[in-house]
């Protein structure tokens, strides 16, 4: 005969279990739950993007709030004058005829017995009404995500949790992945980080095209005005540093392992074609290589047409070859214009690709720094392209002659690329050999992590086939469009990265995690650098101790 | 033999009576409960919230007479005519919201109407405690088909906390009641609200 379930103590709050937000009130599979909130949880106090388990009559459910509203039973009330002054009123109003919503979007139905192996699988339908909404534990966390002392690398802490949300390392590598967010929002730092984690877990050798050598060394964090140690400081021996500009690197006080220096011969048409917007070229004149190719051969074409054209007979050779002589003179300024790069020699015996992918078998991770080509668009995609698709190639090869039993299983290889845009937008993407190995996923283990400010100018294609997105701050509809393009809920996605914080915040979804997860992006600091300090070195497969020592040692000295 | 207490919570007896209300006479034409009283009838136990108060001639044929008009006071002119208060009587309706005795107490309609002639009481402290315990009368109350149905209301919750120990904490369970019956009509909460506390 008692009532009470509005047991209102000193201060209004029901008694419930801790946790307790309030009860599914309506919704469905593809939008997701309403939630009324419980007189005693404000709205206030619930934030997007952070996790709730609902505990339905059979299941429990793991979702993540994806908005919050007010509601209240009679639409009049906003048309009613209330005393904003009594707090007897509002008391009483607040959690009855006024109260918080919030939206939720079931994701996961959790095992039954907890401990018994079962793992979260993903929820093929909704709590009934009435279902119980509680904020989710620590241990609601763990069990979706996986800990640590799974081998599984922490990347950050979900929001207003103490929680160290862990990623799979071995999944992330399995496939492309992408690392978004505007300018200023802290890609670098998530990108340095996911490195940091890859080269820890052992699973993959990186291939960074390190446009601002931010990676290699050290690089700088402009909010604090401190520098922070790069991959070379915290790997040492692991990896190995590679530059297009020797002098640049010397100035910085880092010695290099290796400089690479590339020939015209290794130019090919296709390198071209995907500088054609960057050089602002005609398609004509882009296709125009194609036909120097035919007439010279790979080996001579760039310095045999670059002599033509010194000689002033471009238009001869245009009559010769029957093509626009506007075009071809054109690509002969742009040609001319690359051979001002330092790197670049007419002829070059040098397979830089060949040692970089020796460095890569052996385990090390390579990080190709462009010192003051950095900032030239044209150099970081001639040489990234270039390079790669050479590299490329021998997997190809080599996965090849493995799968003929012939061979090793070429170790699995992830290339980091910034301004991804450039290299996968629609008009290139299907040329280029990014566009390929996005497409081709890891069926040659080689797989992508491309970071980008733009993501909306990647093809939709390649973006479809990025496993793992990780998104910092978003505010064009566009890039936030293309970013979610092809997930699960992106509807309600997209109100949560959209409000995102600017700085250390990002959204983690895709193949590597079972739901989308919005972190506080882990420090990137001393305790960091200690955790690699205690398990960096030891991690590498295939070295033992001595061979790390030796080769500690070469780095020293 | 009636316990003494029981004798001096007894005010009229049951007059009209139907599913939703009764109306008792009193005995006294002063003797009738304030507005908003909990009052219950004898066997079997049928609870009332006062919603109505009349006081008129026994005899609806003789309509009542101003006389005072060289009187000095009211108090000299019914000592000048004695007969006065014996031609009027005080009646008083109240609003059914519950039945039952003691711990069975039904914060809903009773199966049949009181009986006519049942004596009326004040509810003591222990009667009205399961009102206060759980206001679920409200349902009932908010309902009651009258102009002034929430000033019956008001008067009601003000006077249940009156008798709390904890006045504001009841004020809180019962606002909070009323929210859910009321949670379509937020002026009219509203209205009753900020008068509880007055």
């Amino acid at each position: 005969m008692s009532l009470p379930p509005i047991d209102l103590g000193q201060n209004g709050t029901a008694e419930m279990p801790d946790g307790y937000l309030g009860m599914v009130v309506e919704g469905s599979l593809t939008n997701g739950v309403e939630v009324r909130l419980s007189g005693g949880s404000s709205v206030e106090q619930v934030k997007v993007g952070t996790f709730v388990s609902i505990q339905g009559a059979k299941h429990r459910f793991f979702g993540v709030v994806t908005d919050v509203g007010l509601g209240s039973t009679d639409p009049r009330l906003k048309y009613t004058p209330l005393a904003d002054d009594d707090p007897f009123v509002t008391g009483v109003l607040q959690g009855t005829v006024a109260f918080g919503t919030i939206s939720v979007l079931p994701q996961l139905t959790m095992p039954a017995v907890l401990g018994n192996g079962e793992a979260p699988a993903a929820a093929k339908t909704i709590p009934a009404h009435f279902s119980k909404v509680f904020a989710a534990s620590q241990r609601d966390v763990e069990l979706v995500f996986g800990s640590e002392e799974g081998g599984n690398f922490w990347v950050g802490n979900p929001l207003d949790m103490e929680t160290r949300l862990c990623l799979d390392l071995n999944e992330l590598v399995k496939r492309s992945m992408g690392v978004f967010g505007k300018s200023g929002t802290g890609k670098t730092f998530l990108t340095r980080l996911l490195l940091v984690g890859v080269l820890q877990g052992g699973q993959a050798s990186a291939l960074i095209f390190d446009m601002h050598s931010e990676y290699g060394w050290q690089g700088q964090d402009n909010d604090r005005g401190i520098s922070v140690k790069g991959l070379k400081q915290l790997f040492g021996a692991k990896v190995s540093t590679f530059t297009l500009d020797e002098e640049h690197s010397r100035r910085r006080g880092v010695t290099p392992d290796e400089t690479v220096r590339l020939g015209y011969n290794h130019i090919e048409p296709e390198d071209i074609e995907l500088l054609r917007e960057t050089l602002n070229l005609s398609q004509v004149a882009a296709s125009a290589a194609y036909n120097l190719r035919e007439r010279y051969g790979q080996e001579e074409w760039v310095s045999r047409f670059l002599e033509t054209g010194r000689q002033g007979s471009l238009l001869e050779l245009a009559g010769e070859m029957e093509v626009n002589a506007g075009a071809l003179r054109a690509l002969y300024n742009r040609l001319s214009g690359l051979t001002r790069y330092n790197f670049l020699a007419e002829h070059s015996r040098e397979d830089a690709s060949a040692r970089i992918i020796d460095h890569l078998e052996r385990g090390q991770h390579v990080v190709l720094e462009f010192g003051r080509y950095g900032d030239d668009l044209s150099a970081y995609i001639l040489v990234s392209n270039l390079l790669t698709r050479r590299i490329h190639q021998s997997y190809v090869q080599a996965k090849e002659l493995a799968s003929g039993g012939r061979g090793r299983e070429p170790r699995p290889l992830v290339i980091v690329i910034e301004e991804a845009h450039k290299f996968l937008n629609p008009s290139v993407a299907s040329q280029t050999i990014f566009g390929t190995i996005a497409r081709e996923l890891r069926k040659y283990n080689v797989t992508l992590m491309i970071i980008d400010q733009r993501p909306s100018g990647i093809e939709d294609e390649v973006m479809s086939q990025i496993g793992t997105r990780f998104t910092c701050l978003l505010d064009n509809e566009r890039d936030i469009e293309a970013v979610l393009s092809g997930t699960p809920g992106s509807r309600q996605l997209r109100a949560v990265l959209a409000r995102l914080e600017n700085k250390q915040q990002a959204l983690v979804f895709g193949h590597a995690l079972p739901l989308p997860v919005v972190i506080r992006v882990r420090e990137y600091g001393a305790e960091l650098y200690e955790s690699v300090g205690r398990n960096g070195r030891s991690t590498q497969p295939g070295i033992t101790a001595a061979e790390q020592l030796q080769r500690d040692l070469d780095d020293l000295f | 033999m009636i316990p003494e207490d029981l004798l001096a919570r007894r005010f009229g007896e049951v007059v009209e009576s139907s599913t939703t209300s009764f109306v008792a006479q009193c005995y006294r034409i002063d003797g009738a409960p304030s507005l908003g009283a909990l009052v219950r009838t004898n066997e079997p136990h049928v609870y009332g919230v006062v919603s109505q108060i009349t006081t008129e001639p026994l005899d609806t044929a003789r309509p009542v007479l101003a006389r005072g008009e060289y009187a000095v006071s009211e108090d000299e002119l019914l000592r000048g005519n004695p007969q006065l208060t014996r031609l009027l009587t005080s009646r008083v309706e109240a609003a059914i919201v519950a039945h039952g005795v003691g711990p069975d107490v039904r914060q809903h309609l009773p199966p049949a109407p009181p009986m006519v002639h049942s004596f009326v009481y004040f509810c003591n402290a222990p009667e009205a405690a399961p009102f206060i315990q759980a206001p679920e009368f409200l349902h009932l109350l908010t309902r009651v088909s009258a102009a002034h149905a929430d000033e019956v209301v008001t008067a009601c919750l003000r006077r249940l906390a009156a008798s709390h120990a904890d006045p504001g904490y009841f004020l809180s369970l019962a606002g909070r009641a009323l929210a859910v019956e009321l949670a379509g009509d937020v002026a009219r909460l509203n209205y009753i609200l900020r008068r509880v506390t007055l």
